[in-house]
């Protein structure tokens, strides 16, 4: 009889090609998706060693982190150098490449679901730390370095170090208005920045198993700012459904089995964690970050922690650190911080979904006089199902300035969408780091809708406060 | 990868929690196409001001600092973004080690394939390293690969190290070409997986 097992030791079970030391094994990628940015020395080391892509239809190429979104077009001449060597590359190799004349391009982690390419039991890898985010269809995804994208092109496979096993066990139904950026940003805070290095997150729990796919997205998505390198839930039926008749998933009897060995994927009832945390949805309230690390986080109807209430000297001098970047004083209430900007997009938080929440809010309202919102939808199908529900509309007569290209933009700033210095921002997008959103930027992360608040109060409020006015 | 063995120099302290790979290598330097001309990038934002002159202040920027090949780091340290360019910059700064308690997975792992070796310290170790070098009189430290230790003067301390890591390391390995050795098993690997999961064979359209 085979011991029990969690979720992501089957998966890399099913992914081992061999055992190479005791610490290591040789792990099988099924789906590799790469971007215009961390990719381009992957090939040029492939040209050097004159090594072939081992596998090309197993590869992915989306333009989504360089691209200007004002209007659809590389923005500056870097940027299209960096595009057009992707273009180039993938011609080469004969990989798919999304670039921007694509009508599925956009934010990688937003196109890969909506091509149906991230199925349960798979083994997906990205240059790019939010590749977590297919945890939410029971795949194990993980960020890689461009020295693995070279490994994986060149072998389909990756050297690999298996993880320990850690779940976050949400518990109870969450409270009405809050939301799943609220409880990624919650555990990020409980479990620390870097808490979770060295381990795969299951979440587990009543309220992990009520989120629709967006939600699911979104909690394995922040999981790498817990230092988580993997993050997973079970596959449930909403993940069954959403991937029905997408336009690259299995149909006809390939459907049928997938679907049939999907039910089954779970940790078994005895596995053994390393490591488990129980956290009661019924605590969790809206939340917003008041620091430079995505786990210096509050309750919105909080104050600015003082830094003397931190653990360690190290934690106090960060803390210290991080009000004087942000220009807080602890004891500020959070609902008095006024902000310069507000920002809807991201691989966390820019899906249909997101975008529903936050016209919800907006609709009736009017965005405060003093601050500048955008929205960039996650990709072009978003941007288009989001037109054809009018939700463009709703944003404009709001005064956000919706965006008529998709990419990461702001999340980053890789692009001319650069917040000044000294700005303060509501964002729906996943790091507050120093100078992330421009340099001297001040970020704080929350919700889309929570987002959508602050841009009408021109300060960080509590969504709870702007109920659907019609 | 040039091999990594023993390293002998000055050791920085550098010891704030979570620096992330966008404090390590800020996005404006990573619009390139090759690995190169990325050591003005590491810690731009802290090591110049404004107009470009060197902020004064910032540790590898003071004297007795400069040109430091270790660096004494704080938890997480290569947090957020997988960018390769913050280990690229730093290589080409010329740090050969990082010595720290936690590092973030991407980030180590791209350390390890770039020839630069993060040790993981406890914390009680990590923070007198960062107390001892905090004084430039004792800044000198050795880090020695193969018997695992880093020596100084009245100071000598073991450190664990995953024996494959190691081994790479030591060697200058090229992963791709190990791999490649197995390319039987993993043609075989493919063909098992994929009658037993078709689902798993992606052809992207």
């Amino acid at each position: 009889m085979t011991a029990p097992r969690t979720l992501y030791r089957k998966l890399v079970d099913a992914h081992t090609v061999q055992r190479l030391s005791d610490d290591e094994v040789l792990l099988g990628i099924d789906l590799h998706i790469m971007n215009e940015y961390t990719s381009p020395q992957a090939f040029s080391g492939l040209a050097d060693s004159q090594r072939p892509v081992w596998r090309p239809g197993a590869h992915l190429a989306v333009v989504s982190h360089v691209n200007a979104t004002r209007r659809n077009g590389p923005g500056d001449d870097d940027a299209a150098l960096l595009i057009r060597t992707l273009e180039d590359n993938c011609r080469t190799h004969g990989i798919a490449c999304y670039s921007l004349k694509d009508a599925r391009q956009g934010i990688e982690h937003v196109v890969v679901p909506e091509q149906g390419l991230a199925r349960p039991g798979m083994a997906i890898a990205c240059g790019d730390s939010h590749t977590t985010t297919y945890g939410a269809f029971g795949a194990l995804g993980f960020g890689i370095g461009t020295s693995e994208v070279e490994h994986v092109l060149a072998t389909q496979t990756l050297v690999y170090t298996p993880l320990k096993d850690f779940r976050i066990v949400i518990d109870g139904p969450l409270p009405l208005g809050v939301t799943a950026k609220d409880l990624a940003i919650r555990a990020v805070a409980e479990v620390r920045a870097g808490g979770a290095n060295g381990y795969a997150v299951e979440f587990a729990g009543a309220a992990i198993e009520a989120l629709d796919i967006a939600g699911r997205m979104t909690v394995c998505n922040m999981a790498v700012e817990l230092g988580a390198r993997a993050a997973l839930m079970a596959p449930n039926q909403a993940v069954t459904d959403f991937l029905k008749g997408k336009p690259q998933a299995p149909t006809g009897a390939e459907w049928d089995a997938a679907r049939a060995a999907w039910q089954g994927l779970a940790s078994d009832p005895d596995a053994i964690f390393d490591r488990e945390i129980v956290i009661d949805a019924a605590t969790i309230a809206p939340q917003v970050t008041w620091g430079t690390s995505p786990d210096q986080a509050v309750a919105v109807g909080g104050t600015v922690p003082d830094p003397a209430t931190e653990p360690t000297p190290a934690r106090r001098a960060a803390a210290e650190r991080s009000l004087a970047y942000m220009g807080l004083a602890a004891g500020q209430p959070v609902a008095e911080i006024a902000i310069d900007r507000a920002f809807i997009g991201s691989c966390t938080n820019s899906r249909i979904e997101d975008l529903r929440a936050a016209a919800a809010v907006l609709r009736g309202r009017h965005v405060s006089a003093n601050v500048a919102a955008v929205v960039v939808p996650g990709s072009n199908l978003v941007r288009k199902a989001a037109e054809a529900e009018g939700l463009d509309k709703v944003f404009r007569d709001a005064g956000f300035e919706w965006r008529p290209a998709a990419g990461c933009s702001m999340c980053l700033a890789m692009n001319d969408d650069v917040a000044k210095p000294g700005e303060r921002l509501a964002s729906s997008t996943n790091r507050n780091f120093e100078g992330r959103q421009g340099q001297g930027a001040r970020t704080h992360l929350m919700s889309p809708a929570m987002v959508a608040a602050a841009a009408v109060a021109g300060r960080l409020a509590d969504v709870r406060n702007f109920p659907p006015l019609s | 990868m040039t091999p990594v063995s023993l390293i002998e120099g000055t050791a920085a302290p550098f010891g704030q929690p979570n620096v992330d790979t966008d404090v390590i290598m800020p996005k404006r330097f990573l619009k390139t196409v090759t690995r190169a001309g990325l050591a003005d990038g590491v810690f731009a934002d802290l090591r110049f001001q404004a107009d470009g002159s060197e902020a004064p202040d910032f540790i590898l920027n003071r004297p007795d600092y400069r040109g430091a090949q270790i660096l004494v780091v704080g938890d997480n340290f290569g947090c957020g973004s997988s960018r390769e360019h913050a280990v690229w910059g730093l290589a080409q700064l010329g740090v050969k080690v990082l010595l720290g308690t936690t590092f973030a997975g991407i980030f180590f792992d791209n350390c390890r394939r770039n020839g630069l070796l993060a040790v993981t310290l406890d914390s009680a170790t990590r923070d007198a390293l960062l107390a001892r070098v905090a004084d430039p009189a004792q800044a000198q430290l050795t880090v020695d690969l193969p018997l695992q230790e880093i020596r100084a003067p009245g100071l000598r301390a073991g450190f664990d190290i995953e024996p494959a890591r190691k081994q790479d390391l030591l060697t200058g390995a090229d992963p791709i070409a190990q791999t490649l050795t197995h390319a039987e098993s993993i043609r075989r690997f493919e063909a098992e997986a994929f009658a037993a999961a078709p689902w798993r064979r992606i052809v992207v359209g």
